[in-house]
C-alpha cells in the first residue's frame, strides 16, 4: 500500500508562467522516459523479481518515481497557472488547451498521449534491469536537454535535482544487476532465468 | 522563511537522507556505516515530524488531530505556489 504525505520530495516554487516551457517539459510526465512510465515500469516489475534485494530497489525507486511525477505535474501547474489567453495562443500551448484546457494530463512534447507501451516487464531480472539502466539514462539526456531549452532559475533548480536522481537510481539499478549475475552461473548467465526456471531456483540466496 | 518553512524544509532533508541511504540500504543491506547513518536520521525526522504536525497539522491524513477538526484539506497543497497561498 501506498500512504500520500503533503509535500513535495523536492521544493517548486515558479513565479513566471511559461507556457512554451510547459510543454516541453510535460514530456517528463506522460513522454517515453518520463517520470510516469519509470514509476510503473519498476512497480510492475518486481512482482517477479526472485532476490530480495533487487524487488527492494524496484518498490522503492518505483515509489520514489511517483514523487517525481508529482513535482514534474508541479512544474506544468505553475507553469501554466494564470495564463491569458493572448498569452495561450502566442505560445503555441493552445493546441494542448483546446483538449485539456489547464488541467495537468500525460503526454509528450509532441502531444501523443501516455501510453504503457513505453515500458516492459519481461519477467527475467537480467533484461528487466537492463532496461531500466538505460531507462535512467534516457531520463537524465531528456532532463539534460530541458535544462538547454529552460531559462527560468526556478525551473532549473528543480530539473537539476530530477536529473541527479537519473543517475543514482543508474547506480543502484547497476548493483542489483550485479547482484543478479552473482547469483547466477558465471559461465552463462542466460543458461536459466531466475524467475521462471525452477532448475535454477533451488540455488538462489532469497535474502540477497 | 517563517517557522513552519524552515521545519517543513528540515524534515524534506531529513527525507532525503532517509531515501538515498534506503535506497542504498537495499543494495548494501550489511553496511554498518549506512544502518547507524539510517538510525541517526529516523530519530531526527521522528521529532521534527511531532513538532510540525502538533503545531501545523498532519502531513498524512492518519495524523489529523480531530479534536481541531478536519485540518487535512485546511492547509494549502504542496504544489500551490509560494504567493498563492
Amino acid at each position: 500500500m501506498w500512504k500520500y504525505e503533503k509535500k513535495l520530495q523536492y521544493p517548486v516554487n515558479i513565479k513566471r508562467p511559461n507556457a512554451r516551457l510547459a510543454q516541453v517539459i510535460v514530456s517528463q510526465l506522460g513522454g517515453p522516459d518520463g517520470e510516469l512510465a519509470a514509476a510503473l515500469r519498476y512497480l510492475n516489475q518486481r512482482y517477479t523479481s526472485p532476490y530480495s534485494s533487487v524487488t527492494g530497489i524496484l518498490t522503492d525507486i518505483g515509489t520514489e518515481e511517483l514523487a517525481h511525477v508529482e513535482i514534474i505535474s508541479t512544474i506544468i501547474y505553475q507553469l501554466t497557472k494564470d495564463l491569458s489567453i493572448d498569452e495561450i495562443k502566442k505560445s503555441g500551448f493552445d493546441k494542448y488547451f483546446v483538449d485539456h484546457t489547464l488541467g495537468v494530463y500525460p503526454v509528450s512534447a509532441a502531444g501523443v498521449p501516455f501510453t504503457a507501451a513505453y515500458f516492459q516487464s519481461k519477467g527475467d531480472p537480467i533484461t528487466d534491469l537492463t532496461e531500466n539502466m538505460a531507462a535512467e539514462q534516457k531520463a537524465r539526456t531528456t532532463y539534460d536537454n530541458i535544462l538547454r531549452l529552460a531559462d527560468d532559475p526556478d525551473v532549473k533548480d528543480a530539473i537539476r535535482f530530477l536529473r541527479q536522481r537519473e543517475i543514482v537510481h543508474f547506480q543502484r539499478f547497476g548493483e542489483g544487476l550485479r547482484i543478479v549475475q552473482d547469483n547466477l552461473d558465471a559461465k552463462n548467465f542466460y543458461a536459466f532465468n531466475p524467475a521462471f526456471d525452477k532448475k535454477c531456483r533451488k540455488n538462489i540466496n532469497r535474502r540477497h | 522563511m517563517n517557522e513552519k518553512t524552515a521545519l517543513m524544509k528540515m524534515i524534506k532533508k531529513y527525507d532525503f537522507a532517509l531515501y538515498e541511504l534506503n535506497l542504498y540500504l537495499d543494495t548494501h543491506p550489511k553496511c554498518m556505516n549506512a544502518l547507524a547513518c539510517f538510525k541517526k536520521y529516523q530519530d531526527l525526522r521522528g521529532k521534527a515530524v511531532e513538532e510540525y504536525t502538533q503545531k501545523y497539522g498532519p502531513i498524512t491524513a492518519d495524523q489529523t488531530d480531530t479534536s481541531q477538526g478536519w485540518g487535512w484539506v485546511n492547509e494549502p497543497w504542496p504544489w500551490q505556489r509560494e504567493s498563492d497561498v
